[in-house]
């Protein structure tokens, strides 16, 4: 092999190498990173993994909001009508955050009490806006 | 009427753009220079029509006109008249109007400063942007058409623009933005015509480099803009999201900054230039899926107005034969520019080289993560999202060496170096910039972050590095002989490292947390004493709510600041104003949560050490390009 021939070889490998990299590095923040999501209904039929963090969206039944008094612990049921889970979270809630409206809890589920911690609550959007995701699994039950 | 008008002068605008596809063209064909003389009036033409629509469109903001279904569902009777004078481009039919307006504003802008350049490359790229100007102009009147009028609801007070939008960032981050995607319509245009007429000269580059950079700078501001606005309005306290929005306009600007890299390697060296033509390209394009993802309504996110297949799909296509169709012609036409030197790897545009490859890649990673939710939804294997994490495993990795080669890159002669010579002139400020940020964290923080460290070592490496290649310039030719164009790079560099110091210590040193507090109460945190002191009453024009006051006393200042809720009148929307006290070290920040038991709120705290950075990195990088964009030498003809 010549010399020319052979650099160019070198340099086509190293650039390859770092394709290679970046692909299996993205595979890898793929598989650890993307959050998959459920409506209750699932959840109760235990279709959802328990080891990691997923997401969950619904109505807020109204009249399920309970807060302490201490703290900012609040607990409340989504629902897709089909069936219903309660939610722990504690922190601030979003503006949007309402009864009657949907919203999307990320966190984890406990199969056994049945209940979903919940590490972050979204609902970030207008009056008017139901999360995609909520308004197929809504649709999908009725 | 005036809706009506606006109508009328966006169908008219439509058939001069149609003109300046056709006529040119076919005297570009039969070489007919009468007929390729008529662009610039048709573009003049264009750009006239397309001013009396948007006009039309702001008097019926300005005028109430309710009748007009996007005015009534963007704006309200007491939105104060500067927030009418932008709701226009608060929803999805407007701010395609707009994007439409600043494309006609590019192509006047190229029809009159290009007049220098040989008529038959000129005309190519003004039928070029005719073309896309026409796909715009009928989507718009087709699919969302702003001027549709209303009849049933007469007495309407209007349902008010979106609560999130009411705020000065909004005066100027959506127009900035498009300005930035739309002028890589311009680069884009310049590589097609390129492309088109068959060989490169050496003067593309030459003409395509302001144009790029005044699209860059714009697009930077706007993402500047962007990140200031999401941090202090949405009371998320967060400067990044990554967000599928947020990485549609980062994803071109990522892809621009190689290209005006690669565009110096081509001006230097001569080289590069059919990768220079392919970024061109792939820098508009991710401008279109950008506005693909965005308005298609694919996606969730903030920034999604209202869904409609039949608007996705006509995007989709006009994506589908702009990108399909460039590379297209990339591919049957970029042989014929194959005059490519050899390139050797330890020089500077082989470091420039490696910069576009981390930067392609980066961009990459980022398109992958935006785009994988859609791909497994639209093959029906599940809902999912994919959060920041995923972007700050991939992008991060890749952001390192790309910084460790900007120090390095600076420092390499064109053509070919010997890297060990170079890496021993480098070593003094590697050491330093590794001894420097372990002595600084170590005096001012009490526990030395691994990833702040890291950020810092990169930032001051790339700061020293910037410094000692200004130095050595200044010894070997003097201070004032130094282009504008390399104070340029070196302004935007130490931006860079601005941007990196910022992020590093804000997000490795920052705290946050929600409290619940009763009026009068006092607490800690953050080494800060907070006291809510007062709660009034708050009435504004289009909205009521509660006004509260926090003192915040540290040791050696004491100041008040006012976090308000506000439920704006309309929708019922409850909004979060919060209050930031702001130094060049440090933000703390404070927002109402919800009310828990009278006088008593659920309140978010954010310290935020040198989070301000972030943003003045921002308007450095976009200073840098100016001066850049600013050199006199390339406007000698």
């Amino acid at each position: 092999m010549n010399p020319a021939r052979k650099h160019k070889l070198l340099k086509v490998s190293f650039l390859l190498a770092i394709l290679a990299l970046a692909t299996l590095l993205i595979m890898y923040a793929l598989r650890q990173n993307i959050s998959l999501f459920f409506s209750p209904d699932q959840l109760v039929k235990g279709e959802a993994p328990l080891k990691r963090s997923i997401r969950v969206g619904g109505m807020v039944v109204p009249g399920s909001i309970q807060r302490s008094n201490k703290t900012l612990q609040i607990q409340f049921d989504i629902t897709d009508y089909k069936n219903t889970i309660h939610v722990y979270y504690r922190g601030v809630l979003p503006d949007l955050f309402r009864e009657g409206q949907g919203v999307v809890a990320q966190g984890r589920f406990n199969r056994k009490t049945q209940q979903f911690k919940a590490r972050e609550i979204l609902a970030k959007h207008d009056e008017n806006y139901m999360p995609p995701e909520v308004k197929s699994a809504l649709s999908a039950t009725t | 009427m005036i809706a009506e008008a606006g109508l009328f002068s966006l169908i008219i605008a439509l058939f001069f753009s149609i003109l300046l596809v056709i006529l040119p063209s076919v005297g570009v064909i039969k070489n007919l220079s009468i007929l390729q003389l008529t662009a610039g009036r048709y573009v003049f033409g264009q750009f006239l029509f397309i001013g009396i629509a948007y006009l039309c469109l702001t008097l019926c903001f300005l005028r109430d006109d309710f009748t007009v279904i996007y005015v009534l569902t963007n704006s309200s009777i007491s939105l104060p008249w500067f927030y009418k004078f932008c709701a226009v481009w608060g929803g999805h039919e407007g701010s395609m109007l707009l994007w439409v307006a600043i494309l006609s504003f590019w192509t006047l802008c190229v029809s009159q400063f290009s007049k220098h350049l040989a008529e038959e490359i000129r005309v190519r790229v003004l039928v070029i942007l005719g073309a896309l100007s026409a796909g715009f102009i009928l989507f718009v009147i087709t699919t969302s058409n702003p001027f549709l009028r209303q009849f049933q609801i007469l007495h309407a007070h209007g349902r008010d623009l979106n609560p999130l939008l009411q705020d000065p960032g909004f005066l100027f981050h959506p127009p900035m933005l498009y300005m930035g995607y739309v002028g890589f319509a311009v680069a884009f245009s310049f590589a097609i015509a390129t492309l088109w007429l068959g060989r490169v000269e050496s003067a593309w580059v030459r003409w395509t480099r302001p144009w790029t950079l005044a699209a860059w700078c714009c697009l930077t501001t706007g993402i500047t803009l962007g990140s200031w606005w999401a941090y202090r309005e949405l009371g998320w306290g967060g400067w990044w999201f990554w967000d599928p929005v947020e990485n549609a306009s980062f994803m071109p600007w990522l892809v621009g900054t190689a290209l005006i890299h690669s565009l110096v390697v081509n001006e230097q060296r001569g080289q590069f230039k059919a990768w220079s033509l392919l970024l061109a390209i792939s820098a508009f394009s991710l401008s279109l899926i950008g506005t693909f993802l965005v308005r298609s309504g694919v996606l969730t996110s903030v920034h999604a107005f209202a869904v409609d297949p039949q608007r996705g799909l006509f995007i989709l296509f006009f994506l589908l034969m702009v990108i399909g169709g460039s590379l297209l012609l990339f591919a049957l036409r970029s042989q014929t520019l194959q005059t490519e030197k050899k390139l050797n790897s330890v020089s500077r545009e082989g470091a420039m080289l490696l910069n576009n490859v981390f930067l392609f890649s980066a961009m990459a990673t980022v398109l992958m993560g935006t785009v994988y939710p859609l791909l497994i939804d639209g093959l029906g294997l599940g809902k999912l999202s994919v959060g920041a994490p995923y972007f700050n495993t991939v992008f991060v990795p890749l952001m390192i060496p790309l910084f460790i080669l900007m120090g390095l890159g600076a420092h390499l002669k064109w053509h070919s170096d010997c890297l060990k010579t170079v890496l021993l002139r480098l070593s003094g400020v590697a050491f330093f910039s590794i001894l420097l940020p372990i002595g600084i964290l170590f005096f001012c923080a009490k526990v030395i972050n691994p990833s702040a460290l890291l950020g810092l070592v990169l930032a001051f490496w790339i700061l020293f590095t910037t410094l000692k290649a200004v130095w050595n310039k200044r010894q070997s030719r003097g201070l004032f002989h130094i282009s504008q164009t390399y104070w340029g790079m070196v302004v935007a560099h130490c931006g860079v490292a601005a941007t990196i110091i910022g992020i590093a210590v804000s997000t490795n040193y920052g705290m946050q947390e929600d409290v619940r507090v009763a009026l009068g109460e006092q607490f800690n945190f953050a080494g800060f004493q907070f006291q809510f002191v007062k709660e009034t009453n708050l009435k504004g024009p289009n909205y009521h709510g509660v006004q509260t006051q926090f003192k915040i006393s540290s040791a050696n200042r004491s100041v008040t600041i006012y976090p308000e809720k506000r439920i704006y009148n309309v929708g019922q929307m409850a909004m979060t104003e919060s209050a930031i006290d702001v130094t060049p070290l440090r933000d703390v920040y404070v927002a109402l949560g919800e009310p828990l038991d009278s006088y008593t709120w659920s309140v978010r705290l954010y310290y935020k050490p040198f989070v301000r950075w972030i943003w003045g990195g921002g308007v450095m990088i976009l200073l840098g390009g100016l001066l850049a964009l600013l050199d006199r030498r390339y406007y000698k003809t």
